[in-house]
């Protein structure tokens, strides 16, 4: 079956929109609430590959995009949680189904400021240990040189 | 004493004045033996996505073209098929054959330039002094297309920014031809070589369970019977045009790695030649569509670079620089499958396992072991390697008779 279809049938109602950019681009939006469990069939019943994770810092929340490879197809499958929640954003980590999902949870962490809930090794990857607290040189208007 | 503290830490970089990305790698060893190691990264972190966010989409080319100096159009080429992706753009033939041609020579200058270190590595300097005097000839064929040994600045949304000339393709041809016989030298040597069989089989094993997990890519995972490549898988550019084949060997130890990198020199070369044949049939002069504008939304790229896959995605919301670029380097996922395949080897192995995965290789050289209850200096980066080079030489001459 086609990876999409199958896609479709295993999370039916958790797919909240569903986008196909080019045949081999997919762009899927889910609750951040859904992101253990798919990713959990994703990467062990489908054996899709997880490329990384994008976070991006937006007007109304942070935006974590999560890229998964068929590299069967070709296809990269992207998979869009938002967090709405500016002042105190959290998500439940994947770095248990994934190991490979370690090292950039904690470059998301570190960069934007969403915390990671259950991550085993939370800690500084690219700044230094001493880093400021509530400093998120990602985040919008932040990491600004001051004059 | 407990068993945790009996164990020697040697901490294997941050720095080294020749590396182009600063790694620290600690290793936990009982005696010889490896037993558990963390790595740090960050020492070069230089923001280049934030960087990115405020820089004209064309800039933003040359920009990630400095990420990497040893694969320095790896970035660049994903980052233009992001941006081609999310605009929609479909780039003319001759500039899908330059492409792959720039991405072919500079696997096969890395794959060099990381076979003499290694060669160094188990003390084979005549390895390294040959692997480097070939790779000049690489560099001579980039000097002769693009005007730069590295950097070469042949990427542009929409196209290339030269043209390789119909009068100088059988000068290029000609230059290809004299890489082959530098090629079977190092074949030669690896499959016939005993010392680097012993050296090198059935060390540093990362099995293909373990390589899923740890998302691994490149000759990483090829080398432990992981069949992808994003250049057969997901083609772009000129590579579904020409004809070849995805090197795949199965045992994930450092023999098959190297073996891969060696075997995809060969595959690199027929790209090269496929893709001269059909510069020849086509016009000359179209290779750049002069793209100006890029409209709003999302664009992934990839590119299979020398060490793997590399990841761009870019966001944009119409206005001339993106609102959002995340880079993914192969490095970043394979660097962290040393921690696995690094256990329970021997400290003469560490350097030649940690190297495997062709990350930025010179930190081996700054290494310095030190004894935990006196926090003293016992041993440097060249101490380390020197105990790898005593090993070959062992190997070599046999066991001592007493």
């Amino acid at each position: 079956m086609e990876i999409i279809d199958e896609i479709k049938n295993k999370f039916g109602s958790k797919i909240k929109k569903f986008e196909e950019k080019n045949p081999r681009r997919i762009y899927i939006d889910i609750l951040p609430s859904d992101i253990v469990e798919i990713t959990k069939t994703l990467f062990v019943e489908l054996k899709l590959r997880f490329i990384i994770a994008t976070g991006i810092d937006r007007r109304d929340g942070f935006e974590i995009l999560y890229h998964f490879a068929e590299d069967k197809t070709g296809k990269v499958i992207t998979f869009r949680v938002l967090i709405t929640d500016k002042e105190k954003p959290e998500i439940e980590t994947i770095s248990k189904v994934i190991k490979g999902a370690e090292w950039i949870e904690r470059e998301m962490w570190e960069l934007l400021g969403i915390n990671f809930k259950g991550h085993p090794n939370l800690k500084h990857l690219l700044l230094r240990d001493d880093w400021p607290s509530c400093n998120y040189p990602l985040r919008q208007g932040q990491g600004k040189r001051e004059e | 004493m407990n068993e945790e503290k009996k164990r020697t830490v040697i901490p294997i970089g941050p720095y080294h004045p020749l590396q182009e990305e600063a790694e620290f790698f600690k290793l936990y060893v009982e005696g010889e033996k490896v037993v558990d190691m963390d790595i740090e990264i960050g020492y070069n972190h230089r923001g280049i996505e934030k960087l990115s966010e405020s820089l004209h989409w064309d800039q933003s080319a040359f920009l990630v073209e400095r990420i990497c100096g040893i694969c320095s159009t790896s970035h660049p080429f994903a980052y233009v098929n992001a941006v081609e992706d999310l605009a929609g753009i479909e780039i003319p033939i001759r500039a899908k054959y330059i492409r792959s041609v720039i991405g072919e020579l500079e696997r096969i200058q890395s794959h060099m330039l990381w076979l003499g270190l290694a060669g160094h590595f188990i003390g084979y300097n005549t390895v390294w002094m040959w692997s480097w005097k070939y790779r000049e000839l690489v560099n001579d064929i980039f000097e002769f297309i693009t005007g730069n040994r590295m950097h070469y600045a042949m990427m542009k949304i929409g196209g290339v920014r030269r043209d390789i000339e119909k009068k100088d393709i059988p000068q290029i041809e000609k230059m290809c031809n004299d890489l082959i016989p530098a090629i079977d030298l190092f074949k030669g040597a690896v499959t016939d070589d005993p010392v680097i069989h012993a050296r090198t089989k059935g060390v540093g094993i990362l099995p293909k369970d373990v390589a899923i997990d740890y998302c691994v890519v490149g000759p990483t995972a090829r080398a432990s019977g992981i069949d992808i490549d994003i250049r057969r898988d997901d083609p772009y550019s000129a590579y579904n045009l020409v004809d070849w084949k995805v090197i795949v060997t199965k045992n994930g130890d450092v023999f098959d790695k190297v073996a891969v990198r060696i075997l995809e020199m060969y595959e690199s070369i027929k790209i090269i030649r496929g893709c001269l044949e059909g510069l020849k049939k086509e016009p000359e002069g179209n290779f750049d569509l002069n793209v100006k504008e890029i409209p709003a939304g999302e664009g992934i790229g990839r590119h299979e670079a020398p060490r793997g896959e590399v990841y761009h995605y870019v966001r944009s919301d119409g206005t001339n620089r993106p609102v959002r670029h995340k880079i993914r380097a192969p490095s970043y996922v394979n660097v962290p499958s040393d921690q696995y395949a690094v256990k329970g080897y021997t400290v003469s192995d560490a350097a030649l396992v940690l190297a495997a995965v062709d990350p930025c290789y010179c930190c081996t050289e700054r290494v310095a072991v030190i004894d935990k209850e006196k926090n003293k200096k016992i041993m440097n980066g060249f101490d380390l390697i020197k105990l790898s080079q005593e090993k070959t030489a062992k190997i070599k001459n046999g066991p001592k008779i007493l």
